[in-house]
């Protein structure tokens, strides 16, 4: 088993120049799981580890076909949020900050969670009107969240063009103190390796080729590696959440868009918030490293390609100036592309299927990092019980057929 | 840069296009249900590789076409099928 982290562990290791044991385990793929979660990402992950931790389910793989963390929870720019427009949306991402709150000592592990504040700029009347509404939903439900003026976003972020003459005045912002930024790899690693240690199965490079369904209920899946039996599915691979559906035969309201990223050579530290301006695509925030790390929306159709392009660089790069001019000496050093599975109402779909045993955790698209962690509880809790647990009623699959969309877009699009 | 064969412009940089998304079949609304329609409007195929697919020459002719895309790699060739390119 994977040894606790600790000062004295640190210490010990530091005299004794031992080395540390692997996080995880390799462990031989077995004929059969009680239940079978396809995608290592944050959301597979930590759905194992609840269903180990909460529910005492330990008999349970978790299927990547790449490595853990190989999707967009490793290319995401961990931007952790709950100023969200719907009273569903607010109080499921708000569970998830509390969760991301105690995660480190939860799982022994450093996330590296910074609460630095989260600004949604407004550039328009009408922004600034959905903020305003933003702001209340929010503190309704108990979430910290204000609107407030050019001249106090300026005192927050004095880098940034406040002047009355920019293309795109800053008319105020909404401002979000509880938000912040994580490691996302931590995030990925901490969830397998305690997932690990309450003894769940992590398979990388094990790609399910097809699923066993048979009157009417899962009884399988196919591999790489050969079958595997299992009653309960549950798919959770976010870009391609729409092939693995395919499988079992239900259909996604979801389509797969590329989102890029890029980050700058790391300077001092400046920026303590994170920034967004859904009017200019783009948000920015600083990484403890000192790089900048810049996002925009998502790009103009859908592909599974995750080639950076670079009408994204060019774009990026005269928007972040007309924000804040002063980082036109600033490079890039990279780019990258990740895959987001986008739903007509910006929200996510989550539960039981027509198809029994078959369980989706799926429509992500651009802000489903910061939810991993309620999401994996509430699917744990799910799968566990097979009831749908009241924080995710909203989200399920059949709302599409009633008409019952969510509509988060208001507070989604841009700032994921 | 992806090159977009537009029937009347010819190749054109992707940028001066809209995407309309995946082609799929539209019920008839006399006869259709609640369920069904809504299944039109949201359900998508979101298929990995060749998929047929409308866009919009909004920087050029202004009208709509047809074309085939591998959405793995973003391979493009004009639509082989006849109605390609007719609009709607
Ligand atoms: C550039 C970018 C920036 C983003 N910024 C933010 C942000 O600031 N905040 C935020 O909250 N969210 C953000 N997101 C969204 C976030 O990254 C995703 O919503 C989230 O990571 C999804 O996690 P997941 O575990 O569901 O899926 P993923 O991490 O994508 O994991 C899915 C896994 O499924 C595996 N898989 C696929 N098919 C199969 C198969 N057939 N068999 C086996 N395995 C398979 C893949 O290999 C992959 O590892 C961003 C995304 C991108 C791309
Ligand atoms: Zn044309």
């Amino acid at each position: 088993m994977a040894e606790a982290y600790s000062a004295l562990a640190l210490l010990r290791h530091g005299v004794t120049g031992r080395s540390w044991t692997p996080m995880w385990r390799e462990r031989p793929l077995e004929r059969g799981y009680p239940v079978v979660i396809i995608g290592g990402g944050v959301h597979g992950l930590a759905t194992a580890y609840y269903l180990a931790a909460n529910h005492g389910v330990t008999n349970v793989a978790v299927l990547d076909k790449g490595y853990l963390g190989g999707g967009g929870s490793g290319r995401n720019t961990a931007i952790l949020r709950s100023n969200y427009l719907t009273v569903e949306g607010v109080r499921f991402y708000d569970r998830s900050l509390e969760l991301y709150r105690g995660m480190a000592s939860a799982l022994n592990f450093n996330v590296m969670f910074s609460r630095r504040g989260h600004l949604t700029l407004a550039h328009s009347d009408t922004s600034l009107r959905t903020m305003r509404w933003r702001a209340e939903v929010n503190k309704a439900s108990g979430v910290d969240s204000e609107v407030i003026g050019p001249d106090e976003v300026k005192r927050l972020v004095p880098e940034m063009d406040t002047s009355a003459t920019a293309r795109y005045p800053v008319l105020g912002a909404l401002h979000h103190p509880p938000g912040g930024i994580v490691r996302h790899d931590a995030v990925v690693w901490g969830y397998a390796r305690a997932a690990d240690r309450l003894g769940v199965h992590l398979h990388q490079h094990t790609e399910v080729t097809g699923i066993e369904v048979s009157g009417g209920r899962v009884t399988g899946v196919r591999t790489n590696r050969g079958p595997i039996a299992t009653p309960v599915v549950l798919n959770a691979t976010a870009g391609w959440a729409s092939t693995v559906s395919d499988m079992a035969g239900v259909p996604l309201p979801v389509q797969t868009f590329p989102l890029q990223a890029a980050v700058t050579e790391p300077v001092k530290p400046f920026l303590r918030t994170v920034v967004v301006s859904g009017t200019l695509h783009v948000y920015v925030s600083q990484t403890a490293r000192g790089e900048l790390v810049f996002g925009a929306s998502v790009d103009p159709f859908a592909s599974y390609s995750t080639r950076g392009s670079l009408e994204f660089t060019e774009g990026l790069a005269g928007h972040v100036l007309q924000l804040m001019p002063s980082l036109a000496k600033l490079r890039l050093l990279r780019q990258w592309a990740g895959l987001c599975d986008m739903t007509p109402d910006f929200a996510p779909v989550m539960g039981a299927t027509d198809v029994a045993g078959f369980f989706l955790d799926v429509g992500w698209g651009t802000y489903g990092f910061k939810a991993g962690p309620v999401a994996g509880e509430a699917m744990a809790e799910c799968i566990a019980t097979g009831q749908t647990p009241e924080i995710i009623s909203a989200f399920g699959l059949d709302r599409f057929a009633q008409g019952r969309l969510v509509g988060e877009k208001g507070a989604a699009a841009v700032g994921h | 840069m992806i090159l977009l064969p537009c029937p009347w412009c010819g190749p054109r940089d992707a940028d001066e296009f809209g995407y309309a998304g995946e082609i799929r079949p539209r019920p008839d609304p006399s006869t259709t249900t609640p369920a069904e329609w809504r299944g039109y409007l949201y359900l998508r195929r979101n298929t990995a590789g060749w998929t047929r697919e409308r866009w919009f020459h909004r920087m050029g002719c202004r009208r709509y076409l047809v074309l085939e895309r591998d959405t793995t790699n973003n391979d493009v060739r004009p639509s082989t099928d006849a109605s390609s390119g007719s609009g709607s």
